[in-house]
């Protein structure tokens, strides 16, 4: 994909093929061959176990999908009889539910990698927005399958996200009937939804091949964010990255099988294994742990488009950040004053989470009550992710922008094995170079 | 582009006219290719057997005084309340009162029949079932963002937009109503 390659056919058989359709040769320059920067830490392991958890999606997806039942009537009975009849279908279940939950762990954890060493910049925006379309699919195919199970979570969440439609303008009320395909979430919603849930992970795999491409013509990124300059800076993917992804990956299943054997239903919610009904919305109701953010702004504002509104921005905003973020610089580590924000974002991002969990008017501290400011106590949830949801967006919109032009960075190294071939060279702090010379 | 093409010379074809027949032809493709596309986002629209099923008859002798009755409707809750004179001068006192939607109690019932409110039961933000006798105003109040709802079934605090909508219906006899 990249230019050069190095793939020499061996046996007579490869040379056949590689005449006629060089697999061989895109496995070789991609997988073994492709050369990497050598300094790439844990944070870059993510993206293969990202390609990890789709493919368990998908496995164990296409495994359920043989004995679910999409219909009103039998699809909780069915996710019933997978759970205790099929032959581990109670395995394959909780492989596939507390599966996306690690397939967003593993999400965010690339995200904030890419945010943090500047991935999306300049010449990788096409890359950076390739993922953000990934991220946008993912959170589609996960609301539909989690409304799949027809429990009451499942069935409100599924009225409360197709209703968030509804807030737009004049064709608001349109959409959502064509969304359901009635004139409330039914029968033709989860039939819908269950098709949808099938074909979306292959849209996503289609995206990842694009993700993928777009990475091996750039190159990957670094933490130093200093550009690839010579070989002397990369060592092929193989066997050095297929070990560290490997090693990074065994440690992800660790905690991956804690999850399914241990403790399967800790992610969940207890009020979906109640049947769905249509008349009786739960007390309290909350998205997956992963939306709880997205959720939290929805609710800071107290007009209805209005949040709907700012919640797609939180991701929008996302799609434009390679334009928004002025510096030259790429990775933070040379930007220890927008490094201190980006600290601060990640800390709003978990607020953010934990606001979506609680109810609006809970108050933050425990049982003190301050005062009124508008709506609500300025002691509260509501209040509590307003300043979140502010800060969420002044990260992109003001910090990134502005930063970038009145920060002074400090100096990068001329490339990426200046620091380590030359230790007397001036280091950043908290970048680790020549380790064993230390205390 | 066409008149570049040697082969126009040589065919003496009038390039303006294999132009045409270029545009006619992506023209046809593209109109065929909107036709094509309409059926299947349409299908998504509510199917017939949907439709038919849209509205529904009501027997009121079923619900006591201070009492409502949920059934469903389009696959929706409907509520069906029969309102005590209290309930209904309570709404009427409101009548008045800042309201994000307002509307007099006397409009969200059918003439002379005061008694009787029937509503959609759907909270007006994000479509969850608001629960009656709670919340800040005796009326219906929702559980998911905390949406409050007075005994005629307006918004009063919370999040909501409007207040709960009143569906269309008839009273066909004393005693039936007929929704949808």
């Amino acid at each position: 994909m990249s230019g050069h390659s190095n793939y020499v056919p061996k046996t007579g058989f490869e040379r056949w093929l590689d005449a006629r359709l060089p697999v061989a040769r895109l496995a070789y320059d991609s997988l073994i061959d492709f050369p990497t920067p050598k300094n790439l830490n844990y944070w870059y392991t993510f993206g293969g176990i990202l390609a990890l958890c789709l493919g368990i999606q998908l496995a164990t997806g296409i495994v359920l999908a043989m004995h679910y039942v999409p219909h009103v009537d039998h699809a909780f009975a069915s996710i019933e009889r997978i759970m205790r009849d099929v032959n581990y279908g109670w395995l394959v279940r909780y492989m596939h539910s507390n599966g996306a939950s690690m397939f967003f762990i593993a999400v965010y954890a690339h995200m904030f990698r890419g945010l943090y060493y500047g991935s999306y910049k300049a010449p990788r925006e096409l890359l950076w927005i390739l993922g953000c379309v990934i991220y946008l699919l993912m959170m589609a195919t996960a609301f539909m399958g989690y409304v799949l199970p027809w429990g009451q979570m499942s069935f409100h969440g599924a009225v409360v996200i197709t209703n968030l439609f509804g807030a737009l303008p004049i064709i608001g009320e349109s959409i959502t009937t064509w969304l359901w395909g009635g004139f409330a979430v039914d029968n033709a919603t989860l039939n819908r939804f269950f098709s949808l849930h099938y074909l979306m992970p292959f849209m996503i795999a289609g995206v990842v091949i694009l993700h993928v491409w777009a990475l091996h013509v750039t190159g990957n990124n670094n933490p130093t964010g200093v550009q690839v300059q010579s070989k002397a800076d990369t060592v092929p993917f193989h066997p050095y990255y297929t070990v560290k992804d490997g090693f990074a990956i065994a440690v992800f299943m660790l905690m991956f099988a804690a999850f399914v054997f241990f403790n399967p239903n800790a992610l969940g919610h207890p009020d979906n294994y109640i049947p769905a009904n249509p008349l009786v919305t739960p007390a309290h109701i909350v998205p997956e742990w992963y939306f709880l953010p997205f959720y939290a702004i929805l609710r800071a504002v107290p007009d209805k488009l209005m949040g709907v509104l700012l919640m797609f921005g939180a991701i929008a905003v996302l799609f434009i950040l390679p334009w928004l973020d002025t510096s030259r610089v790429k990775s933070l580590r040379y930007r220890p004053t927008t490094r201190m924000y980006f600290f601060i974002f990640v800390v709003a991002c978990f607020i953010l989470g934990l606001c979506g969990a609680r109810l609006p008017d809970e108050h933050v501290i425990p049982g003190l009550k301050t005062f009124q400011l508008l709506d609500a106590d300025l002691n509260s949830m509501v209040w509590l992710s307003r300043f979140a949801t502010a800060y969420y967006f002044a990260y992109f919109l003001i910090v990134l922008p502005v930063m970038g032009l009145s920060e002074t960075p400090l100096d990068q190294p001329k490339s990426i094995s200046e620091p380590i071939l030359s230790p007397s060279a001036a280091l950043p702090a908290g970048a680790a170079a020549s380790p064993e010379k230390r205390g | 582009m066409a008149g570049a093409n040697p082969e126009n010379g040589a065919g003496g074809d009038d390039p303006s006219r294999r132009d045409f027949i270029h545009i006619a032809a992506g023209a046809a493709a593209a109109g065929a290719a909107v036709t094509i596309a309409w059926p299947l986002v349409d299908q998504m629209n509510p199917a017939g057997d949907t439709l038919a099923l849209a509205s529904v008859e009501f027997d009121l002798t079923k619900v006591e005084l201070g009492q409502s009755v949920t059934i469903k409707w389009r696959g929706k809750p409907l509520f069906i309340r029969h309102r005590t004179g209290a309930e209904i001068a309570a709404a009427i006192k409101d009548d008045n009162a800042p309201m994000r939607d307002p509307q007099t109690d006397e409009v969200r019932h059918k003439p002379g029949k005061a008694e009787w409110l029937v509503l959609i039961g759907t909270c007006t933000h994000l479509g969850c079932v608001p629960t009656f006798g709670g919340g800040d105003y005796q009326g219906w109040f929702c559980p998911c963002h905390g949406s409050h709802y007075d005994t005629s079934g307006r918004i009063r605090k919370g999040p909501a937009p409007t207040n709960l909508a009143v569906p269309e219906y008839a009273f066909v006899s004393d005693t039936m109503v007929k929704v949808g």
